[in-house]
């Protein structure tokens, strides 16, 4: 068994202030306004605020809020693996797509 | 064997738990992603028809309902802060907060879909088959996405539930809350599904 499983809060991750998640959770409420206020300026803005500020928001939520800040490297890595993942069947879906 | 020695060979494994978490959590989101990606599919080759059922959906509602979950979100994480500053009371308080806007958003969700029957739109329906094809489509992977979020959203209330009842009988403590913080993590990627339904469904139709 290792020193981790034997005495688990001598090792025990940061975790983010009470200051740090508010603030988070203010920039994913303005962040959703400015999604909804983009939706105002036609369907082309619309789609760029679901390129960009979505993928933002998530970030954050998977950052801050699940923690991947403060976790080991490897669990980093296992959602690294995922979403690239996904990323590679959107590439070879459009460049399917593009080309057919 | 002795209370004493039963104690010496308790086996903990935190980080275990979490990486066992996540790798579940990856399967959650190849879930959804394989549906993002049958949605962009059928976006791209019916785009009018996606944009016409796109109109018919209530974006104030799913507005609101995005509102509720990341405030839900954010008093999931302050009920991990508070008992692992030893804080029971406040912890459970925090997770009743979550399961309270849990259930709003099911019950918004309620109302949406409601509106949707009444106008003939349900998986099925009559009206629907005299829609175009790709409305039909986008209605179809409307009714499947959020719903399966939906049922996620049931299924968390559900953990979370027992969870604070754990806090309440001790099995969740202030030196013991990985289940606690594996909870969170299953609904934080609840949000983060409905994150990306607002803007493909509500708002860039």
């Amino acid at each position: 068994m290792s020193d981790q499983s034997t005495h688990p809060t001598e090792h025990a991750p940061l975790h983010p202030s009470y200051g740090t998640v508010v603030a988070v959770w203010i920039a994913l409420v303005v962040l959703t306004g400015c999604l909804v206020l983009l939706s105002h300026f036609g369907l082309r803005a619309a789609v760029w605020g679901l390129l960009t500020i979505t993928p933002l928001k998530a970030g954050l939520v998977f950052y801050f809020f699940m923690h991947l800040r403060y976790e080991d490297p490897l669990l980093k890595g296992v959602i690294l693996v995922a979403i690239v993942t996904l990323l590679i069947f959107l590439v070879l879906l459009f460049s399917d797509v593009a080309f057919a | 064997m002795s209370t004493e020695s039963q104690a010496a060979h308790v086996h903990r494994d935190d980080f275990g738990a979490k990486l066992g978490m996540w790798l579940f959590l990856v399967t959650e989101i190849n879930l959804f992603g394989g549906l993002f990606v049958a949605y962009s599919y059928m976006r791209h080759k019916y785009p009018a028809d996606f944009h016409h059922g796109g109109a018919e959906l209530n974006a104030t509602l799913g507005v609101t309902n995005t509102i509720v979950l990341l405030t839900s979100s954010l008093t999931v994480v302050l009920a991990i802060m508070a008992i692992q500053e030893g804080r029971r009371a406040a912890s459970r308080a925090y997770l009743a907060a979550t399961i309270g806007l849990g259930l709003t958003f099911l019950v918004i969700k309620t109302f949406e879909w409601s509106a949707k029957f009444h106008h003939g739109l349900y998986p099925s329906a009559p009206h629907l088959a005299t829609l175009p094809h790709g409305e039909q489509i986008f209605f179809g992977l409307y009714f499947t996405m959020t719903g399966l979020h939906g049922l996620h959203v049931l299924i968390g209330i559900s953990v979370l539930t027992v969870m604070a009842r754990m806090i309440g009988s001790g099995k969740i403590s202030q030196d013991k809350n990985v289940t606690l913080e594996n909870g969170g993590l299953y609904w934080h990627l609840v949000d983060v599904i409905w994150i990306f339904l607002l803007p493909l469904f509500y708002l860039a139709a």
